[in-house]
């Protein structure tokens, strides 16, 4: 198998300006919407005391595993030795890094007082000798994770690209592939080790978002590869989008099995006793329907079809199953950050509780369309900076035509094994 | 901002002096309150000697009654604008209704001032911190507003400040979480510590049940109290060792 030639998209065409420009006016008007929020305050959200995590987590937490998801296809080349994946490694690399600085800008413009970030935690991690004074804040933590899978994919892929430092690119393809197993880890936790709420205390999320990353990163990644080829003349053969479409598979039926174990533990065990399965999965509530056709049908079951049967062999039918992915995750996202706010938390059992505050209630959320701007904004970063990337970085394959990918792939026989 | 740190610092201890002075002079010798036995001088470091914590006996709370809920707002500065889904509630009365008996309790319910919090943990920036003195608060010149905090506190006892804020008392931000101080202004007054706002108003309503002082000196009331009938924390399972503790609430 020859080594494709890696070339820069040429990006000259009025839709590629139409499309940068339309990224371009998402961004601002994402921005647009968090200074009016720090302006007005968060008041104008949809988000309350009791919902304290509205849209934009949803949209940034979904991205933040997103990012390191996309780096699958960077893994599986440099980390378990499959060379059909290498060409594209450069891509994943690129996309993971673009997504977590979308998913990272949403997380900071959302703060209540972003400028504090400046002199804070710099503090606490570098300038600070007395490890009984650093952080024990899971967020803390993931600062480090997320700036630093930042910088050792930027390494990753300068050794990459550059041959004679290509003999590195393996050492840090295992660094970044086991720090971003930290990385999603940790992000799992922010919500796993929340003990005080039925709905998150559970060990299994760390491995749950961990799965959930290959999900909607493979997702992110195929929806930014197959446009970036059709629409640039480039060919893009059957051997690698089977591939692709096989692997997505395969990760969302993990992540299904992720997803019944939770909800079986959580109806099985005492953890229960507070009704929040009922509440997520049966209750007269947005959430339980959002889990059943967001998550559940369009998330999962659909994709499952579109690339599991053998029926759907077009790549239409795996850009639906990526866009429903991608659908289903933020939907996941939903349900699991502000559904598990939703649900009152277990003060005084056996007691019903009235207060100001709504104590002993489902807490009413409706988002405001600055939480959702700003969700879109991020999304509009990752793909801005990922497009700006390949039309500046020589990252894309001329050609993954099949006898570039696999000379040995046969149509016939993949049609006959289905 | 360092100026103005060193411009309060002189205007505390400048405070503090001239008070002390006056203090001295104006309270006879034989009239001292018996808080004046723990004054801690302006420039003295809070210590873990004392834990302060507050007794709220729920038999003696009437239902109805929003007097310590008033007073604490009053007394920081808090207002409302209506809206209490996003109003900053440092303090608010919750009414239990046992789902078999039926029986009704009233209770204030504000900020538990765990020794073990987990609103510290979560922090990451360490804006949310716990005094030596048992007393859990927030930084606001170090919160981002991330509101992790508020999603780590099992009690729903924080407030993230969604609006620009007027008429402050004590430092206040909007984008900031905040929530009650167990009245830490009069826990450090030069005269010595005094009672919470909520405490007083309740016992200027006659009712009496809320007692505020030191849970490690055993001669306090609070103390003996707690000594004689006992009290419960909420989610005690959680072992965060509250400094809040509840009587006849079961």
């Amino acid at each position: 198998m020859k080594t494709p030639r890696l070339t820069e998209l040429e990006g000259r065409s009025p839709q590629f300006f139409l499309l940068m420009g339309v990224l371009l006016v998402l961004i601002a008007v994402g921005i647009y919407s968090a200074l009016l929020m720090h302006g007005e305050g968060h008041i104008i959200t949809g988000m309350t005391n009791r919902i304290v995590w509205g849209t934009p987590h949803v949209f940034a937490v979904f991205l933040i595993i997103a990012a390191s998801g996309a780096l699958n296809v960077a893994s599986i080349a440099s980390v378990f030795g499959r060379s059909i994946y290498k060409p594209l490694a450069p891509l994943s690399m690129v996309l993971s890094v673009t997504i977590l600085v979308g998913g990272l800008a949403i997380l900071i413009l959302d703060l209540g007082r972003p400028e504090h970030l400046l002199d804070v935690p710099v503090t606490q991690f570098f300038f600070n000798t007395k490890p009984e004074q650093w952080s024990h804040s899971v967020f803390g933590w993931n600062m480090i994770l997320y700036t630093g899978f930042m910088a050792i994919v930027i390494v990753y892929l300068w050794m990459t690209l550059v041959k004679r430092h290509n003999k590195y690119a393996k050492p840090i393809g295992v660094f970044a592939f086991v720090w971003r197993l930290a990385l999603t880890t940790g992000t799992g936790l922010i919500f796993g080790f929340l003990v005080a709420r039925p709905a998150y205390d559970a060990a299994i999320l760390a491995p749950m978002f961990i799965v959930l990353s290959f999900v909607y990163g493979l997702a992110f990644f195929i929806l930014v590869l197959i446009p970036a080829y059709s629409w640039t003349g480039r060919e893009l053969g059957d051997a690698m989008i089977n591939r692709l479409k096989k692997l997505l598979g395969i990760f969302v039926a993990s992540a299904l099995y992720f997803v019944i174990v939770l909800h079986l533990t959580s109806s099985y065990s005492a953890a229960n006793a507070s009704g929040i399965e009922q509440f997520i999965l049966f209750g007269d509530n947005p959430y339980s329907s959002t889990f059943w056709i967001g998550q559940m049908l369009i998330g999962t079951l659909i994709p499952l079809g579109l690339t599991l049967l053998p029926g759907f062999k077009s790549r239409g039918a795996l850009i639906v199953a990526s866009i429903f992915v991608i659908i289903g995750g933020l939907s996941q996202m939903y349900v699991t950050i502000i559904g598990g706010q939703a649900y009152p938390m277990p003060m005084f059992p056996g007691k019903e509780v009235e207060s100001i505050i709504n104590d002993g209630g489902i807490a009413p959320y409706s988002a405001s369309i600055y939480e959702i701007l700003l969700g879109v904004g991020g999304v509009a970063i990752a793909l801005f900076l990922a497009i700006f990337a390949m039309n500046v970085l020589r990252i894309l394959p001329e050609s993954l035509a099949d006898k570039d990918v696999d000379p040995h792939y046969d149509p016939a026989k993949e049609t006959a094994a289905a | 901002m360092k100026n103005d740190n060193n411009i309060n610092q002189y205007r505390r201890q400048f405070l503090s002096s001239v008070t002390g002075v006056a203090a001295g002079l104006t309270i006879a010798p034989g009239v001292l309150l018996n808080t004046v036995a723990h004054a801690k001088q302006a420039d003295q470091p809070v210590s873990s000697k004392n834990r302060w914590g507050l007794l709220i006996d729920t038999s003696k709370c009437a239902t109805g009654c929003n007097a310590c809920v008033t007073a604490c707002h009053k007394e920081n500065g808090v207002s409302s604008t209506g809206r209490p889904a996003t109003d900053a509630v440092w303090i608010r009365k919750v009414k239990l209704t046992d789902k078999v008996t039926g029986h009704v309790q009233s209770l204030p319910f504000m900020c538990q001032h765990c020794e073990k919090p987990p609103c510290v943990d979560v922090c990451p920036t360490n804006a949310s911190m716990k005094r030596d003195d048992g007393v859990v608060l927030v930084d606001k010149h170090a919160c981002i507003g991330c509101r992790y905090c508020m999603m780590a506190c099992p009690y729903n006892a924080r407030s993230f400040v969604h609006e620009p804020v007027t008429d402050q008392i004590y430092p206040r931000g909007q984008g900031t979480v905040e929530s009650c101080t167990m009245c830490v202004h009069r826990i450090d007054d030069p005269e010595g510590p005094r009672n919470t706002a909520c405490v007083d108003a309740c016992n200027a309503e006659g009712h009496k049940a809320m007692w505020f002082g030191d849970l490690k000196d055993p001669s306090t009331e609070i103390s003996q109290r707690l000594k004689q009938y006992g009290g419960e924390q909420i989610r005690a399972d959680l072992g965060l060792n509250t400094g809040v503790r509840y009587q006849n609430l079961s």
